[in-house]
């Protein structure tokens, strides 16, 4: 194994005229760009990060529903499970954000990571940016990654102050959060999607077959 | 799989008439090539990002070895295993290796090009694992045992009928008697038949799109989510990827990601695009516990440097097959290896040898559409004739032609008799086809009048013509 990779190394830098590694001052440059990442060039987007981040959304099918405060979050979920016809339980991710939903006595809430048959899950999410009208979310023991692809239909909960409006300022936000690389940053666009049938997109590939944004004012 | 490129005339020749080949074929014109023409046509900047993502790469090849080694530093900070691989056998094997001490029986596999270059289903399967392909377009061509046609379409080959019977004749097993001839159908029941896969496996394999140096994270891109189930469920979680896929940081990502899907599907952003770091944490509710990278080299690092060092830029967008007239005609299969269309016909001569592909540089119009729309600026028509230059070197070019070439260049370094023996052979064939003004068979042009007429010359030469006109003006 450690031959293979001395190998490799040793060809890589034969083809590029050097005889061992980098200098230490190229080195020490290169890590500064390592530490100190620049954005490069970032495409211009309207002046209403919002209302772009809703009209992305919509155009890769992802559904938003507007609701002033969390405690609305309740009646939104229910109704979507009614016109889904998806039954009345759900799994909530057990983040702390998600602690205030008045869910219904009527339905069977549990909060956990996901398993296969479940129907719908609720999550939170990390950011969302506006240039894609992507979801991000951090994997996290608040934040089971299988809650965003086992299930038939994502609900994800988001804030209009998470909304960024370029993929940068994802990363720009985790690092003045401290916010360590979790196991899995998902970049989530749309549902699940298939093109691979005479190129017909079909909806509900393998992850959800709807994803369903409740957008919270504040 | 082993290649069979060098049966690549042959296989052209069936696939240019089979006609469900062909109509599946028509999906890469009015899909992707579409598509992609109006998510460009939406984004001003797109040159402009262009510019930028060959740039970080260009940056990235000049310093590999740096960025390859700050990568693994982080992957094993964070409680990951990198593996290096000169060769497709010692990926195997490192492969091989994880799954057997994990006690593995069952893998499954998300859409890894690398995969496919060391033939790793082959491999798992031979050695008791049960492989399964979860992205559709793979598992359609994995139960109907061919390989890829196209590197992100990867069934592209196939008609809805087609499909039918391979779901009909292998899904009874599970219980699935009916007949699915609707896409919903069909994509509902690999669904169904799927599912079951991910939930029990216990190992995942997916590729990487990219390699970040800064965090230590593999990078994949999907519309399934396929690749998300195959590296969440199983408790360990294997990717392997080419040694170029490195960039240094996740602004780097960023900017690459705005020209991949756009020159891929056309769209703006994949469904999915994961950043996978590591095992799962401690106190994590799901998640593999172990997280293993095989780094593999297979003739890459003998690219750096060298005439063919752009390839290395490579982002595998399927752009330029998508574009190319030649592999609209054919398919992927005529190719005879896991790379297709023009990136293929560059790819499959250096990593299985010219000797194999000789006829692949060859099928080439140098239309240059491919470098056009290629996002990363690659060269392509460039190195084709590059690799034509090396079979003539090598005497691997037939007689006939280097006979021809020979006599051709003798004839355009000495202009008048080039002249004189043009105007006499201009003259003759006027003369000849004086009647229909177009020849329908020819000596020596077989290949040109088997399937249509050859227009006659109109009598003089355009160098006579460019000369009398010149007189005239000058009088």
């Amino acid at each position: 194994m450690s031959d293979a990779r001395e190998q490799v190394l040793a060809n890589i830098r034969a083809a590029l005229n050097r005889a061992g590694p980098l200098p230490d001052s190229i080195a020490r440059s290169l890590q500064g760009r390592l530490s100190r990442p620049r954005a490069n060039l970032k495409p211009a987007i309207g002046g209403d990060t919002i209302a772009h981040f809703i009209e992305k959304l919509g155009s890769v099918s992802g559904k938003i529903t507007r609701v002033a405060s969390i405690d609305k979050v309740a009646e939104v979920v229910a109704r979507h499970l009614e016109s889904f016809d998806l039954g009345d339980a759900l799994v909530v991710a057990p983040d702390p954000a998600l602690e205030g939903i008045p869910w219904s006595n009527r339905l069977g809430v549990e909060r956990r990571a996901a398993a296969g048959g479940d129907r719908l899950s609720v999550t939170g999410a990390y950011a969302a940016v506006a240039e894609t009208g992507s979801l991000v979310l951090l994997s996290s023991p608040d934040s089971p990654t299988t809650l965003n692809f086992l299930p038939d239909d994502h609900v994800i909960v988001l804030r209009e102050s998470q909304i960024v409006p370029h993929i940068e300022d994802v990363w720009v936000r985790m690092r003045s959060d401290k916010q360590a690389m979790p196991r899995t940053v998902n970049f989530i666009t749309g549902p699940s999607k298939t093109a691979d049938v005479e190129q017909t997109i079909q909806e509900g590939a393998h992850g959800p077959r709807r994803l369903h944004v409740i957008l919270v004012a504040k | 799989m082993k290649p069979t490129s060098s049966q690549f005339k042959k296989s052209a020749r069936v696939a240019l008439v089979d006609p469900d080949l062909q109509r599946a074929m028509g999906f890469i014109r009015s899909g992707f090539v579409e598509n992609r023409r109006a998510a460009v046509e939406k984004l001003p900047e797109f040159d402009e990002l262009r510019r930028s993502a060959r740039g970080i790469k260009e940056h990235t090849l000049q310093n590999l070895d740096f960025y390859l080694q700050a990568f693994e530093k982080r992957v094993k900070a964070d409680g990951g295993q990198v593996y290096w691989a000169s060769t497709p056998e010692e990926a195997r094997d490192i492969v091989l290796g994880i799954c057997r001490r994990a006690g593995a029986k069952r893998v499954t596999k998300a859409k890894s090009m690398v995969g496919e270059e060391i033939a790793i289903n082959e491999a798992l399967e031979s050695a008791g694992f049960e492989a399964i392909e979860t992205d559709l377009g793979e598992y359609i061509i994995q139960l109907a045992e061919e390989p890829p046609s196209h590197i992100i379409a990867p069934a592209v080959h196939k008609t809805k009928s087609q499909i039918t019977e391979l779901f009909h004749k292998h899904h009874a097993r599970y219980g699935y008697t009916e007949r699915q001839t609707e896409v919903p159908g069909l994509v509902d029941e690999a669904r169904q038949v799927l599912r079951e896969k991910f939930l029990s496996a216990d190992v995942g394999i997916t590729g990487a799109n990219f390699l970040v140096a800064e965090t230590g994270s593999t990078v994949i891109v999907t519309n399934e989510g396929n690749g998300d189930l195959t590296n969440t469920l199983p408790p360990v979680h294997i990717v392997t990827a080419g040694i170029e896929k490195v960039v240094p940081t996740r602004e780097d990502v960023s900017t690459l990601l705005r020209v991949l899907a756009r020159s891929a599907t056309g769209q703006e952003m994949s469904v999915y695009t994961t950043f996978s770091t590591g095992p799962r944490r401690q106190n994590d509710l799901d998640g593999p516990t172990e997280f293993h990278v095989v780094l593999l080299d297979n003739g890459r690092s003998q690219m750096l440097g060298n005439e063919f060092h752009e390839m290395l830029r490579c982002i595998r967008c399927g752009a330029c097959m998508n574009h190319c007239p030649v592999y609209q005609g054919i398919g992927g299969h005529a190719y005879g290896w896991v790379y297709v269309g023009p990136m293929g016909s560059v790819l499959t001569p250096l990593m299985v040898g010219l000797d194999q592909a000789g006829d692949l540089p060859n099928a080439c119009t140098l239309n240059g559409r491919c470098e056009e729309v290629c996002p990363m600026g690659i060269g392509l028509p460039g190195m084709l004739r590059q690799l034509r230059r090396r079979q003539y070197q090598n005497r691997q070019t037939s007689t006939v032609s280097r006979v021809a070439l020979a006599a051709w260049s003798f004839l355009v370094r000495r202009p008048r008799l080039y002249r004189r023996v043009m105007g006499g052979a201009v003259a003759s064939l006027a003369w000849l086809a004086r009647r229909r003004g177009r020849f329908r068979h020819m000596l020596f042009a077989g290949g040109w009048t088997s399937v249509r007429d050859l227009p006659a010359p109109q009598g003089s030469s355009f160098q006579n013509q460019w000369r009398k006109r010149r007189q005239g003006s000058q009088s």
